[in-house]
């Protein structure tokens, strides 16, 4: 799996953090996404995935043939 | 094939008026009218106390669908727009919600920071001292207590007023126009009324942090000023939002929850027998899915023609999402109208959706763990002192909850 996230589209709801911390981080200043792991672990997909399809910006982009 | 046969304009009498009511036993549940109208279908029509005939949307997946649409405006301004009540021309706004990106995210993202996940962790100890003060003043003072008084508004307005950095002191002032601005049945003078009392005094407020600047949100906001990003007089009406955001909201889901809570004593007990901060977090998930106390539906217009679900809006059109009924689709939750603090319920969309998701969802969710994984622990023998029909559900108001809750223990 390859994770991208979209730091214009991002509206620092925070989701991604609170699901997959290992994965997700915020910008100190404006609490937009910061991406620690563009390939996380296979244990993390699913969290992964969910951080995704709850972000209401949709600023998370998973390609899964990675 | 898509349908642009608009049936409401054709047969205005049958077109149902929204907002509906309650069924009067059922003071957890949405109108009944809701679910009749999702079973019919996603989006139907309905009148407003103008007359004017918005959609309603009101399936999960069409709303969560639109709510993230960009040719779906969130600027009360545009003609369309779905409003609640009248609007009041000299009513100054409330911020960026009722607005479009760019200027709504450069606006919104001035004021994230302090609600970050890790900002809002590191504030858990504080908010649990807080907490613990409350309820050992309860348990020494008289009873029966009205928990909102004693505990369910002081909460989150004690934090929020710290995170802002507006005096506590000040808290029987905001928390009494505050409740007018929100109140649906105010007329709109007394609405903007109360409204130029909050914004004069976050403006007065916002020239003392330009004086004399603290560690607080609002101190943040006139360095904003100071560097020419940020008119005071915007910086104020962020001051009224988050004040009113950050207090009103959590205040209801406190006493409703618990009024809940009690309404469902096996889930009650669930949640006071365990010390497991997983089940904490999923019942608040669970209360906030089942609650939904954002009741009045979230408003918006149409930027562009847009087809879904078999139907076109067209531009200059109305939406309205009632999240509250959203949250029970069975489509998307098993057996949603019962209460299940177990149940995995994080997609429901009781914050909303898109880039207007709720900012302070992670304090909000911090404080409802906090109190939640305390107050039944702390009284495990908290009971109702009025019986659930004389209580006084907020059904005027555009936030949901109880005006009093008289308990006792």
């Amino acid at each position: 799996m390859k994770v991208s996230v979209d730091e214009a589209k991002c509206c620092g709801a925070g989701q991604c953090v609170l699901l997959a911390p290992e994965v997700f981080d915020q910008r100190e200043d404006d609490g937009i996404v910061v991406l620690l792991d563009e390939t996380p672990a296979e244990h993390l997909h699913d969290v992964v995935r969910e951080a995704a399809s709850v972000c209401p910006a949709a600023a998370i982009e998973l390609s899964e043939n990675a | 094939m898509t349908s642009t046969v608009n049936s409401a304009a054709a047969s205005p009498a049958e077109t149902p008026e929204f907002p509906m009511a309650r069924a009067a036993k059922c003071p957890f549940d949405p109108p009944p009218a809701l679910r009749a109208l999702q079973q019919e279908g996603p989006l139907t029509r309905v009148r407003l106390w103008d007359g004017s005939t918005p959609w309603l949307v009101t399936r999960y997946v069409e709303q969560r669908t639109l709510l993230a649409d960009p040719r779906v405006s969130a600027d009360i301004t545009r003609p369309g727009y779905p409003s609640s009540a009248p609007i009041n021309p000299e009513q100054v706004g409330i911020g960026f919600i009722l607005m479009d990106d760019p200027e709504h995210a450069r606006l919104r993202r001035m004021v994230a920071a302090p609600f970050t996940i890790k900002r809002i962790q590191a504030m858990r100890p504080g908010v649990q001292r807080i907490v613990d003060e409350l309820i050992d003043q309860m348990l020494a003072g008289p009873k029966p207590v009205d928990l909102v008084e004693a505990f369910a508004l002081p909460v989150p307005s004690l934090v929020i007023c710290q995170l802002l950095g507006v005096p506590y002191a000040d808290h029987d002032f905001f928390q009494a126009n505050s409740k007018v601005m929100i109140n649906r049945e105010a007329t709109p003078e007394e609405r903007a009324a109360a409204s130029r009392n909050l914004h004069g005094y976050l403006d007065n407020l916002m020239g003392e942090k330009l004086r004399d600047p603290g560690a607080d949100l609002l101190s943040g906001l006139a360095e904003r000023i100071k560097a020419g990003e940020l008119t005071q007089r915007d910086a104020a009406s962020m001051g009224v939002l988050l004040l009113i955001a950050g207090h009103e909201t959590t205040a209801n889901m406190i006493a409703l929850g618990t009024l809940t809570l009690l309404e469902h004593p096996d889930q009650l007990a669930l949640l006071r027998d365990s010390d497991d901060p997983k089940l904490v977090a999923g019942a608040v998930e669970e209360l906030l899915r089942y609650l939904n106390i954002t009741h009045s539906g979230r408003r918006r217009v149409a930027l562009a023609d847009i087809e879904i679900a078999g139907q076109v809006i067209r531009a200059g059109e109305g939406l309205i999402f009632p999240n509250d009924i959203g949250n029970r689709d069975p489509e998307v939750f098993d057996d949603p109208d019962r209460l299940d603090i177990q149940r995995d319920a994080r997609r429901h969309v009781a914050f909303g959706f898109g880039v207007h998701q709720c900012l302070g969802q992670p304090l909000a969710r911090m404080e409802l763990q906090v109190v939640y994984s305390t107050l039944y622990r702390r009284i495990p023998t908290l009971r109702l002192a009025a019986e659930l029909d004389q209580i006084p559900f907020k059904h005027d108001a555009a936030v949901y909850g109880v005006y009093a809750l008289p308990v006792t223990w």
